[in-house]
């Protein structure tokens, strides 16, 4: 275990090394290196100095590893827009995009294993049909058309609920400003959150109907039956524990999907996110705040990866990673 | 399994059918778009600002020819439809058929020959999955900053072969320990000769289930991409952008810029998943006894 482990590391850190390197071509060949660092409206004088700093009369290598170093402590530059350092623009949104991306998670996970059992219990009757069609418009619609439905039926139509922005925000702890503690920040939260969801949520219902289906016919299911345990104790002690392997397969890839889609319900909801911003920046070709958010969002996407696949061997006692 | 008999299947399931018959509408809609059409969305002269914002012709203010209303510049919504499915289905056959076969000829290199080329299909696949698809061509293409059909279409490819070579790469392992294979190499078949007489016709069928999902995947693709202002440019007809200039009318209540358009897009993907669903049941032995079974 330990030394699967340390080889997972070591891949991440190879993958990370090319996406550095990726992101050193993007600042280097897609725009002046020079003003990325000092920022738009930095006078000749200042750009002279950056760019003898940045090494860029040095060999290529050379400029690589200054910017490797540079990378390592987090410093990619100003941001063009708002002449902050990229890094600390980036992370500022972080709260709003996990706050959104967490509550996604969680009612995909909960609703769609939670339907997924329900609808393998009892395959033919009309609520699980209905469940089933649900689940087929689920994974056949774009997220950012059910954002906007959503926005039309319950912020335009109804007025229940607020279309856009995050609402009010609370400071917890150093610049972490949360909006899951004031009702009127969870009120703005209810229809981005159920908007992210919807897919991964289809998927997993889906994906946890078959496992359902493909295990409850096991042998050991029957005798689970036979010996007179309550259904609760089959359907989610014996049965859903061995269905939900490809399940939590499932989330573990779609982390990386779950953050771009963060990006088109960000932008649908002018939720003041990473997405949000990244979107902007494109816009805008504020190429430090970019290459600040691929890095990031690499860095999330490989951990989350590897604990994953760490969790594996807590479900499924027969993995056993030499 | 003789094709008869898969034919008999697909009728006598209803939902396939009813997949298949919406996807036949759509793409008899764009493929004959022309002269179907009431008006050609993109000619500029056919249009008319006077002709703006009128709502579906069943309503108050509703006019002739404009049966699903018109849009900000008078473009007839059925007509932008029409056309914009065209777009939409090109992208996607162009996506399913450049990332196929690159992904085929990766998937079976990597499945046949192992080693290396392995090593790199495996963890390119690894790499690409957990940073998706919808990411990647974001990035790509927001960085450069080029729009267009063939753009979109190499930009989704870039990463989206590893769907095809994996899936190939897991069926070629496993046909390659037939005995089949090993009596054909026995007789001194030449080795491209094992692959494309032997391999490939035995490794398609979950092929046809990856590529069905992935063209319906890829049309909600293409429209988030045309949303997000990432995709094609505003000259090119697309249910994305449509629903990205309906958009600015949800206060004024101007629904049929957004449902329309919302409306074709999701029919044909749900149509295109219909029939995977259908693909996926027919060739998955194990399923098709807990069918049978019940």
């Amino acid at each position: 275990m330990g030394a699967y482990i340390v080889r997972r590391i070591a891949q991440g850190l190879l993958v990370l090394l090319l996406v550095s390197f990726i992101c050193f071509v993007i600042f280097q060949y897609m725009g002046d290196p020079a003003w990325a660092l000092a920022g738009r409206y930095a006078t000749p004088k200042q750009l002279e100095m950056v760019r003898k700093k940045l090494g860029l009369d040095k060999p290529f290598y050379i400029q690589y590893l200054i910017f490797l170093k540079n990378a390592l402590r987090g410093n990619f530059g100003m941001s063009f827009v708002s002449r902050l350092p990229a890094m600390q623009v980036i992370l500022e949104r972080l709260p709003a995009t996990f706050e959104l991306a967490l509550m996604a998670m969680l009612i995909a996970i909960v609703c769609g294993v939670g339907l997924g059992v329900l609808v393998s219990v009892s395959p033919h009757s009309p609520a699980s049909r209905l469940i089933m069609a649900g689940s087929l418009i689920g994974i056949s619609i774009p997220t950012f058309l059910t954002g906007i439905l959503l926005i039309m039926i319950f912020a335009v139509e109804l007025r229940w609920l607020p279309p856009f922005g995050r609402g009010e925000v609370v400071r917890i702890f150093g610049n972490w400003r949360s909006g899951l503690l004031t009702w009127d920040g969870f009120r703005h939260l209810i229809l981005p959150a159920l908007t992210l969801s919807s897919y991964q949520l289809a998927v997993l219902l889906r994906l946890t109907r078959a496992g359902m289906m493909e295990v409850l016919g096991e042998e050991y299911i029957k005798a689970a039956w036979a010996k007179g345990l309550p259904q609760r104790a089959v359907l989610f002690k014996h049965a859903l524990r061995n269905a939900l392997i490809p399940v939590v397969t499932m989330i573990g890839l779609q982390f990386g999907e779950l953050i771009a889609f963060s990006i088109v319900t960000e932008t649908v909801f002018q939720w003041p996110g990473m997405g949000n911003l990244l979107l902007s920046a494109i816009f805008e070709s504020d190429q430090p705040v970019i290459v600040s958010y691929i890095t990031f969002v690499s860095l999330v996407i490989l951990s989350l990866n590897l604990l994953v696949d760490i969790l594996y061997v807590f479900i499924n006692p027969k993995i056993r990673y030499v | 399994m003789s094709k008869g008999k898969i034919l008999r299947h697909f009728l006598r399931d209803p939902s396939a059918v009813a997949g298949a018959a919406i996807l036949s509408i759509f793409v008899v809609g764009a493929l004959f778009a022309p002269l179907i059409a009431p008006q050609n969305p993109y000619d500029l002269e056919t249009l008319s600002l006077a002709d703006s914002l009128k709502p579906p012709i069943w309503m108050e203010g509703g006019e002739a020819p404009f049966l699903l209303g018109t849009d900000e510049q008078g473009r007839d919504v059925l007509s932008t439809i029409l056309y914009g499915c065209r777009t939409s289905l090109t992208v996607a056959f162009g996506v399913v058929l450049v990332a196929g076969t690159f992904g085929m000829i990766m998937g079976l290199l990597a499945g046949f020959y192992g080693k290396f080329i392995d090593a790199l299909v495996m963890r390119s696949a690894d790499v690409f999955y957990s940073f998706s698809t919808t990411l990647m061509a974001i990035l790509v293409l927001g960085l450069l900053k080029q729009k267009g059909v063939l753009v979109l279409i190499l930009a989704i490819s870039l990463t989206d072969w590893v769907r095809y070579a994996r899936t190939l790469r897991g069926s070629v392992l496993a046909i390659k320990e037939e005995d089949y294979i090993s009596a054909a190499r026995a007789v001194g078949a030449p080795g491209l000769r094992v692959i494309f007489r032997h391999v490939l016709p035995n490794a398609v069928p979950p092929l046809l289930v990856v590529a069905a999902v992935d063209f319906g995947v890829v049309i909600m693709l293409e429209a988030t991409l045309s949303f997000l202002g990432v995709g094609l440019p505003v000259t090119q007809p697309s249910l994305g952008m449509m629903i990205s200039i309906g958009r600015k009318y949800v206060y004024a209540g101007k629904w049929w810029l957004i449902v329309f358009p919302g409306l074709a897009l999701t029919a044909i993907v749900v149509g295109i998943n219909l029939i995977a669903d259908w693909l996926r049941e027919e060739i998955n032995p194990r399923i098709q006894k807990a069918v049978k079974g019940r």
